[in-house]
């Protein structure tokens, strides 16, 4: 028989499919039968069948038509065939956000769902819930209430789960059923169970003792259903992910007691939800991990797919966590379903040792092409991490890698690959030339314009300093005659520096500019016809300053000094030193093995909390005429300690020839509350204390701020380190701690702070140089000065360079921060600027002996910053 | 991470690029999903479920949330799926930052779709008690044209265990009891004869109801 209709498909091709050519306007008219009596349910059934298929195909129903059809659709009611009704209650939930007036059907519902007929219950709820809006809620509420306690499970699951989705729109109502909830959270039905719980939890969920109550009551009376459990898991994790409390709580003990339920499906939601705790100790992981290495054996590849995406997770974080699983993810690493497959490869990246990385690598790229984008970032980023792990086997990834970006891949994937070559590119020297050149290659043909212009801006620094720049010229002016004008514009950047550094090149560089300066867009002409210019001056300060290091200024605090200059126009050229500082980018930060959030957004707070400190201090009277604000101190350094009475913390602001001191105090005695709160300041240097801003009132645990103005020394202006003795002075009235009324009358008194310590970093703020040997000529030698020191107490050169790099607060250029291993001398560069404008240059050459020698080379404009930086470091 | 140069004037489009380029990668969502669990502990667990025949076309789709609001989402979603997951023998997949599980059945293929966060195991018990179910339904044919020919049992079916993206029931037995799927051997026989034996049992049926 089979046979026969086998032959018969093949005969009428696609005509196998009796919806494939259905008309909506020819099923709507069928639609008429319903109005046929007697009903024939059959018939009718298959109609609606017909017409729930057409939603589902995306037939979009006009609103008249499925009004039309609805109604009509009521009529079959009257027939008690199951099917049929099944099929209305279906028709009515599809029905219920196209057609109109759907309310109609609300009696024929509410009979249904308090008739006999047991299983037309359940879905008479969930129906008459999807088309009843909040103000008629209250009309069913007693049903409901009814329904949710109902002995059959399908009514009572029903009631349930349409209450949870009446929570969205009618909280109040539905919260009003908590009682009946509760009452079917105790069921035996294992479904009616998870349902209840579920909804009381979301009912709750905002009162933290009642959920903690819920989870302590599972413990104690455990649950039947396995879906309750890993929902209660979820709701004892968050609780304490939000405590961030000690693991010796009873949340924690619950997850961990569910590590030995009988249900996998338990167990594994216990494991995963310990793994995602954060700050979790090996030791806690330990009984997790040894379940899901059980589950790397299992025949359902859901669960190995579980198992080692969670063992992954783990790996990032505690590799040596994992090790113990290292043969159970060997096994995986030929498994049938690729996403596990990848997984255990790159899990056995970060955990295997050096020696398997050929292999893994060698069996991973037999399958790469079979894996999605997305596993493929995973690849990158596990490469990306063994990289650093060993700077070694970099030949052997860089290999990979550039086979990777030859293929076909979106946008995510080939930006992770290409900032993994860029980051292995800046660890490793010896890779620098292969790895360019290969870019190179990849521009030739890339379609994402962010990663040609981040290339090419990366060829434009890096290229010049090879051994054979002029093979890139050709890649980069390919890029101007062949790309849209984004691309173009960074092309030509890229040339210029070229063209900058390299004397040899530079005739035919201005060659090319030349042929740019006719281009069709703005931006590509603009800077063309700059650089042009900039460059016939063969100067090698200004190619300094204008191509090879960029503005430092912070580009919103330009746009504003303009504003106002333009506002008020004098005769003064505009001053470029007034503009705030960009606050220098956080130190390298490279896409780790775990994507970290949002790693743009620490550098806008920096320069947003600048500008929050500059208003404010602007609003003070006291501190007009101070200038722009130059700097202030990054993070607010504590007085007190941070239990006592009053807490106080400060911050430094520097200005040109002044610095304030901002103390952020905070009154933790409920039955004081101080008034008049000053900080007295007894300077150990030639400081000189100005001015006090008190606190005018400062209540029970309200912040307040009080501010201290002093100038800097003048006749002796290199001795800018400075420590301060501190005394806080102020009226104290008792006040009730219940009322929080005052006493009228008060009394003075002090209290002693820490000292504070003004140093040689808070006069300089951190600049970054892309390129600090033409910075370093820029400024030139007329204030060199330079001095040797011994630095005795320090050991390596790492801690050498972590301290100058504190001291100083200056920014390391040219990665010069990192120290290669097994060198004993090392050269550290630093770039600032020094108050009031000037740049200074550190150059820093280090030498291990026993100890570390250290010729310390300052430049500057100016003569002051020079000697000040060396009379701090002496 | 150097930043491209913010002089001269930044070409019109290039700020986006440029901040992209400078900063290290924001969050990529593929992968591993950063940070920690944060989601709110929730009934709603399923994102989607589709059936398609082996041509990638959908017979049966319900979306449960707004991921893909809008048919042309859907329809290119299921596609991508599709073509990642036909080839091979496998049953479960990660695709679009969702965990995605599947089975092969005959000319037929069913998806079940939850969040990356979503235990796998949960995914894995709708999309068995689907299948089960329709097996039982199709009496162990669980192929397109039977299929079709039973798509009403099939919403129907579908409805039982999930309701707007909670899972309300995982036991197979359950669902055929509470389907009641009538038992007649529609497309067995000839067409017509089935239908002459249905209508002769539908109006033997009716008599008894009245």
């Amino acid at each position: 028989m089979l046979k026969k209709f086998d032959k018969k498909d093949e005969e009428s091709g696609g005509g196998s499919n009796p919806f494939q050519h259905l008309e909506k306007s020819a099923v709507l008219q069928e639609a008429r039968v319903f109005n046929e009596t007697p009903i024939n349910p059959r018939k009718c059934a298959h109609i609606l069948t017909k017409i729930l298929y057409l939603i589902n195909q995306g037939e979009h129903l006009g609103t008249t038509e499925a009004t039309e059809a609805f109604f009509a659709m009521t009529k079959l009611f009257q027939s008690n065939d199951p099917t049929l009704r099944r099929m209305c209650y279906l028709t009515i939930k599809e029905m219920s956000c196209i057609a109109e007036d759907v309310i109609i059907v609300t009696s024929s519902l509410t009979k249904d769902m308090t008739g006999k007929e047991d299983n037309y219950r359940g879905p008479a709820v969930r129906a008459l819930c999807q088309i009843t809006d909040s103000t008629m809620l209250q009309a069913i509420e007693r049903y409901m209430k009814q329904a949710i306690v109902d002995k059959v499970p399908s009514v009572s699951s029903s009631a349930l789960v349409s209450s949870l989705h009446l929570l969205k729109c009618s909280f109040d109502v539905v919260k009003r059923w908590v009682n009946e909830a509760q009452e079917a959270a105790s069921s035996d039905n294992i479904m009616v169970q998870y349902h209840a719980l579920g909804l009381l939890y979301h009912v709750r969920k905002n009162d933290r003792l009642a959920v903690n109550k819920m989870i302590s009551k599972v413990t104690r009376h455990g649950l039947k259903s396995p879906f309750a459990y890993c929902m209660m898991i979820r709701v004892a994790s968050k609780q304490l992910e939000e405590e961030d409390g000690s693991r010796d709580s009873p949340l924690f003990d619950f997850i961990e007691s569910c590590l030995r339920n009988k249900h996998e499906m338990v167990v594994y939601e216990a494991a995963s939800a310990i793994v995602n705790l954060p700050g979790c100790s090996a030791k806690e992981l330990a009984p997790a991990v040894s379940v899901l290495q059980l589950f790397c054996s299992s025949p359902k590849a859901a669960l190995r797919y579980a198992a080692v995406r969670t063992l992954n997770k783990v790996a990032m974080k505690h590799p040596s966590a994992v090790t113990a699983c290292n043969l159970d993810l060997e096994n995986l690493v030929t498994d049938s379903n690729r996403s596990i497959a990848t997984l255990a490869i790159t899990t056995l990246l970060k955990t295997g040792s050096e020696s398997s990385i050929d292999r893994l690598m060698k069996q991973i790229s037999s399958f790469m092409s079979e894996i999605s984008d997305e596993f493929k970032v995973v690849v990158v980023q596990a490469i990306s991490a063994l990289c650093q792990k060993y700077p070694r086997k970099h030949a052997v990834l860089m290999n990979f890698l550039f086979t990777m970006l030859r293929e076909e891949g979106g946008f995510e994937y080939k930006r992770a690959i290409v900032d993994c070559i860029i980051s292995i590119i800046e660890e490793n020297s010896e890779s620098k030339e292969t790895g360019l050149s290969h870019l190179c290659e990849f521009i030739e043909d890339c379609e994402f314009t962010v990663l040609a212009t981040r290339i090419l801006h990366l060829l434009g620094q890096e290229g010049p300093k090879t051994t054979n720049p002029s093979k890139y010229i050709r890649f980069i002016y390919n890029r101007v005659v062949l790309e849209h004008e984004e691309v173009r514009a960074g092309a030509v950047s890229a040339l210029a520096k070229f063209g900058a550094q390299n004397e040899e090149m530079l005739p035919s560089i201005l060659v090319l500019l030349k042929r740019c300066v006719m281009d069709d867009d703005n931006e590509v002409r603009d800077r063309a016809t700059f650089y042009l210019n900039v460059l016939e001056q063969k100067q090698k300060a200004l190619n300094a300053g204008y191509i090879l290091n960029g503005l430092t200024v912070s580009i919103p605090g330009l746009e504003r000094a303009l504003q106002q200059y333009t506002l008020e126009p004098s005769e003064k050229p505009f001053d470029l030193k007034s503009v705030p500082l960009a606050t220098a980018p956080m130190a390298e930060q490279r896409t780790e093995s775990t994507p970290i959030t949002a790693v743009k957004q620490p550098e806008k707070v920096a320069a947003t909390r600048q500008e929050i400190f500059q208003e404010q201090l602007a609003a003070v009277p006291e501190f007009r005429g101070l200038g722009p604000l130059f700097k202030s101190s990054p993070e607010p350094v504590a007085l007190t300690e941070s239990e006592t009475e009053y807490v106080i913390r400060c911050t430094k602001h520097t200005f040109t020839n002044h610095m304030v001191f901002q103390f952020d105090c905070t009154n933790t005695l409920n039955d004081q509350t101080l008034e008049n709160v000053t900080v007295q300041m007894e300077p150990t240097e030639a400081y000189e204390v100005l001015c006090y801003v008190p606190a005018r009132s400062l209540p029970y645990n309200q912040p307040g701020t009080c501010y201290t103005l002093v100038a800097l020394p003048k006749e002796d202006p290199t001795a800018v380190a400075c420590t301060f003795s501190c005394m806080m002075k102020f009226t104290v009235k008792d006040c009730d701690p219940t009322t929080g009324e005052t006493d009228d009358e008060g009394y003075e008194d002090e209290y002693v702070l820490e000292d504070l310590e003004v140093t040689v970093a808070d006069h300089i703020q951190k600049v970054m140089k892309l390129n600090f040997e033409a910075a370093w000529d820029e400024v030139g030698d007329e204030f060199e000065k330079e001095e040797t020191f011994t630095l005795s107490t320090i050991k390596t050169l790492e801690e050498a360079v972590g301290n100058i790099v504190k001291f100083l607060g200056m920014h390391p250029c040219e990665r010069s921060d990192k120290v290669p291993d097994n060198k004993n001398t090392h050269t550290l560069l630093l770039a600032g600027v020094f108050r009031g404008g000037h740049d200074i240059l550190v150059r820093s050459r280090l030498l291990l002996l026993d100890t570390v020698t250290m010729q310390v080379t300052a430049r500057s404009l100016e003569e002051l910053p020079v000697d000040i930086i060396l009379a701090s470091v002496g | 991470m150097q930043r491209p140069e913010a002089w001269p004037r930044p070409h019109p489009g290039e700020g986006a690029a440029a901040a992209q380029a400078g900063g290290p990668a924001p969050p990529a969502r593929a992968g591993e999903p950063s940070g920690l669990r944060l989601q709110e502990p929730s009934l709603y667990t399923i994102k989607a479920v589709f059936i398609l025949d082996n041509d990638g076309r959908r017979l049966l789709a319900k979306y449960y949330d707004d991921t893909f609001p809008s048919m042309k989402e859907q329809m290119v979603f299921e596609k991508n799926v599709f073509n990642k997951t036909s080839r091979t023998e496998s049953e479960i997949a990660f695709f679009g930052g969702m965990t995605i599980v599947y089975k092969n059945s005959i000319d037929l293929f069913l998806y079940v779709v939850g969040s990356s966060y979503e235990n796998e195991l949960m995914l894995m018990s709708v999309l068995t008690c689907l299948f089960e179910s329709l097996n039982h339904m199709l009496r162990k044919n669980v192929e397109k044209r039977w299929l079709l020919e039973n798509m009403d049992g099939a919403f129907l079916v579908l409805d039982e265990i999930v309701d707007g993206g909670v899972i309300l029931e995982s036991d197979p037995q359950q669902v055929i009891q509470k389907v009641n799927f009538r038992a007649d051997d529609g497309g067995l026989t000839e067409q017509s004869v089935a239908q002459v034996l249905q209508s002769a049992k539908e109006q033997i049926k009716w008599s008894l109801l009245k």
